[in-house]
């Protein structure tokens, strides 16, 4: 094995029942590089971390070396004794117990009969955070933390369980642009180290920001590992999915046609002020800035579940009062929300009762409620159908979909209210890049058919190619308007992420 | 680190406490005194016992209605045992109090545990079970001719002078044990903070590579050794053993250990906590008692009791959540 690398895999292969999801992959991580594997759901990368931290066992034949010892395949445990961490995306730490106790959990996890050493615990946890470069109260409970510090939390207990390869997974789907940046000065202070950083981010623009090298997976293969600065978004994208994605900006002008809302001098205290703008029939208006700007706020008072302080909202020219956000439903109003897990989709539940979930009374006889189950079932499988969203059985719960079909799942239950303005906060987190471009096709079709829309979004390329016109909100104020087809994709990323 | 104090459930029902004993102090000559703490300390012995094995069994994230019926069945296995073999010794019934009450508990544990089924469902219907058999081999029938020592009251320490004399009784001192023990456990020992890590995060216990298996089993084993103690202090205390005189008094406890700030969702709660928890509705049973209350609107005053403090908690999280 060459001087510099700390891991080096070959030849891995993993079959489930007949299907192949790692079909001999080799992938080399070098000491002290971020090393990104990228790729589509299913493609294999969730494969290939758990081969590696000896979750799975791989086929025959493969080999797993690094520096003193080789594997052909790995326990849990010798995954860890080599050093290999993985932080996973729900973090895996212990809400209620203390800073402390979640960094130095080696020392009461490793025996169960032992006298706690609540000293040396504290230390090990203090010595880890200072490493790093961090403050952070030892005895405050995790519960009680932002998530970007339990992130911090998660990396310093890896670190204290001597992780050399740190593994992360979607590690900044739930952080804000400011948290991103942190999180990429933690990694700059861990790879100085010498620790190798594995990322899996369906964020392609992070990705590349942060990576030293790509690997891209498709269909359990390899394409190929390329330096990160030789990459950009699209090319990673076509590879990734092995079509060519096209992206054009919109050039129509819709000042002309008839307003479908229209809100004037929208206020409410400590979230926004004095907001005025307008949509238009078949418009599709991006709301960009930063998390915390107030886009959600706006969004949530426009579909009733907030209510103003002061200004009005206009619905075609008349103005309307929403009490609760079933007068906003009624005004065909409907709400994808950007979060996904825990405000919009009922989890648990099957995927036709969430896509029906929001027009029983359409499908209801009028005079009991009773759900006609004839009228459901069209309602079902027309949507999915339309949506071409990939599913088992329409009985399984919602959570067996993938991020997108979930999205998918979502957007059918509010188009199935046949809305004429449909609010979308975030369409596209936690999706991957396939199932971005069929959500961007649906929501061009939408327009095209006349529906009105407002993108909200973090990621500025998505406003920028999507939407007619883009308003940047900040502090809780509109501070300006562009139309993409007047402006540069990075001249608008920099007024927007500032 | 005084606005950490105010947050805590324990902080919070410790001056509700301290209110209630300074006004029934000045309501009742006899209430405060160490007469009457040695007394209801004697009277409550076993419910404090049954608290802690619950506690355990909350922060591990699982729950236990089976362990009234644990401590009647174990309890009275082991009295007709010594009464058909003639067995004087303490040590050998208390041991099998223990190890059928464990049993019991260990039972328990594998469905829960090993068949991935719902703590609530297979412990309501290990009590079902349990009682059930209990009822049905035994008619229902008390045993009053308990061996000499199971009944004797005995004072292992006196103290006062003469005319004030104060005793720690049996009760009191396997109490104290109790508590201790499981004080122990929960604080100084990596078993009691993996039982709180599990009761957190059972997901994320288990890939830091903690047993959780043995977990389960140590809760619910540690609940029925606690329900048997327990058991065994009761029958102790009425000399005699009523196989249907402890079941359907499982959720007061349950009731008790949640004021006490435990949470039904695991990962919280303190042993000071559940003893507070049940002192705060002992000492207002007492309190309406030497007040001379009737008996029945007992269950209203403590039923709002626990509502109200409930309520004052949640919202207290809650406000501590959106600041």
């Amino acid at each position: 094995m060459e001087q510099d690398l700390f891991l080096s895999a070959k030849n891995i292969s993993k079959y489930f029942a007949g299907t192949i999801a790692l079909n001999k992959v080799d992938i080399d991580l070098r000491k002290g590089e971020v090393h990104c594997l990228a790729g589509m759901n299913g493609c294999g990368k969730s494969t290939f971390i758990k081969i590696i931290s000896g979750v799975y066992t791989p086929e025959k034949n493969a080999l797993i070396e690094f520096d003193d010892a080789s594997y052909s395949k790995l326990t849990p445990s010798q995954a860890i004794k080599e050093g290999v961490q993985v932080i996973f995306q729900d973090l895996s730490l212990f809400p209620n117990l203390t800073v402390a106790e979640n960094i130095g959990v080696k020392q009461f996890a490793s025996s169960l009969f032992a006298i706690n050493k609540r000293k040396s615990q504290r230390e090990i946890a203090q010595k880890v955070l200072d490493e790093l470069g961090f403050t952070m109260e030892l005895d405050v409970k995790v519960a009680d933390l932002s998530i970007a510090n339990r992130q911090i939390i998660a990396i310093c207990r890896a670190i204290a369980n001597d992780g050399k390869l740190l593994v992360m997974d979607e590690p900044t789907a739930s952080l804000t642009r400011q948290e991103v940046r942190s999180l990429e000065k933690v990694v700059k202070t861990l790879t100085k180290r010498g620790i190798t950083i594995v990322f899996v981010s369906h964020r392609l623009e992070e990705v590349l920001d942060i990576s030293d090298r790509v690997t891209v997976l498709r269909d359990g293969v390899k394409v190929g590992t390329y330096p990160a600065s030789e990459m950009n978004t699209q090319r990673l994208g076509e590879l990734m999915t092995g079509i060519k994605i096209e992206s054009s900006i919109k050039e129509h002008d819709y000042s002309s046609k008839e307003n479908i809302i229209e809100v004037r001098g929208l206020t409410r205290k400590d979230e926004y002020s004095d907001i005025s703008f307008s949509i238009k029939k078949g418009e599709v208006l991006g709301l960009g800035g930063l998390l915390g700007s107030g886009r959600t706020e706006l969004a949530t008072t426009l579909f009733g579940i907030h209510k103003p302080d002061s200004g009005e909202i206009l619905v075609k020219g008349k103005p309307v009062f929403f009490r609760n956000h079933s007068d906003a439903v009624s005004q065909r109003i409907g709400y994808v929300s950007e979060d996904r897990l825990s405000l919009g989709a009922i989890m648990e539940q099957s995927i036709a009762d969430n896509i029906t979930v929001s027009v029983l009374n359409k499908i209801s006889s009028r005079r009991i409620g009773v759900v006609r189950s004839k009228s459901e079932r069209e309602q079902i499988k027309h949507w999915i159908k339309e949506l071409s969203i990939k599913i088992g059985f329409e009985t399984e719960p919602i959570s067996t979909l993938s991020g997108g079909n979930q999205q998918k799942v979502m957007l059918a239950k509010w188009l199935a209210t046949d809305p004429e303005l449909l609010i979308l906060d975030s369409p596209t987190v936690g999706v991957d890049v396939s199932a971005k471009a069929s959500i961007y096709a649906l929501v061009d079709k939408l327009a095209s058919a006349g529906m009105s829309i407002l993108m909200i979004s973090d990621e500025v390329p998505e406003l920028y190619y999507n939407c007619d016109r883009v308003l940047h909100m900040k502090d809780g104020k509109l501070i300006g308007e562009y139309a993409p087809r007047e402006i540069e994709e990075h001249k608008l990323m920099e007024i927007i992420n500032d | 680190m005084i606005k950490n104090l105010f947050n805590r459930m324990e902080f919070l029902i410790g001056i509700v406490i301290l209110i209630l004993i300074v006004v029934m102090a000045f309501g009742s000559a006899s209430f405060f005194t160490v007469q009457n703490l040695m007394y209801q300390l004697d009277a409550y012995s076993g419910d404090i016992i049954f608290a802690m094995g619950l506690l355990v069994v909350l922060i591990a994230g699982g729950i236990d209605i089976s362990f009234m019926a644990t401590a009647s069945a174990s309890v009275y296995i082991a009295a007709k045992l010594s009464l058909i073999y003639h067995i004087e010794n303490p040590i050998l019934a208390l041991a099998c109090i223990s190890v059928s009450a464990i049993a019991f508990g260990l039972i328990n544990a594998f469905f829960i545990y090993n068949m991935k089924m719902v703590s609530i469902i297979v412990t309501i219907s290990m009590q079902s079970v349990i009682f059930g058999l209990l009822m049905y081999f035994t008619d229902g029938r008390l045993i009053y001719d308990l061996p000499e020592w199971w009944v004797e009251p005995t004072n292992l320490y006196t103290f006062g002078s003469s005319g004030n004399l104060y005793s720690i009784t049996v009760p009191i001192m396997v109490l104290a044990l109790c508590i201790a023990l499981t004080i122990f456990i929960l604080n100084k020992t990596s078993l009691g903070k993996q039982v709180y890590a599990l009761g957190g995060n059972q997901e994320a216990a288990h890939r830091i590579g903690i047993n959780v298996g043995v977990l389960h089993y140590f809760a619910y084993g540690y609940m029925g050794f606690m329900a048997g103690i327990a058991g065994f202090v009761q029958s102790y205390r009425n000399s005699e053993i009523n196989p249907s005189a402890l079941v359907g008094k499982e959720l007061d406890i349950l009731a008790a250990v949640v004021l006490g700030g435990a949470s039904l969702t695991g990962g919280k709660g303190s042993v000071i906590g559940t003893i507070l928890g049940i002192s705060l509705i002992a000492i207002i049973k007492n309190g309406l008692n030497l007040a001379g209350v009737s008996s029945y609107s007992f269950d209203i005053i403590i039923g709002l009791c626990i509502l109200v403090a409930i309520t004052i908690t949640h919202i207290h999280e809650r406000k501590k959540k959106l600041s």
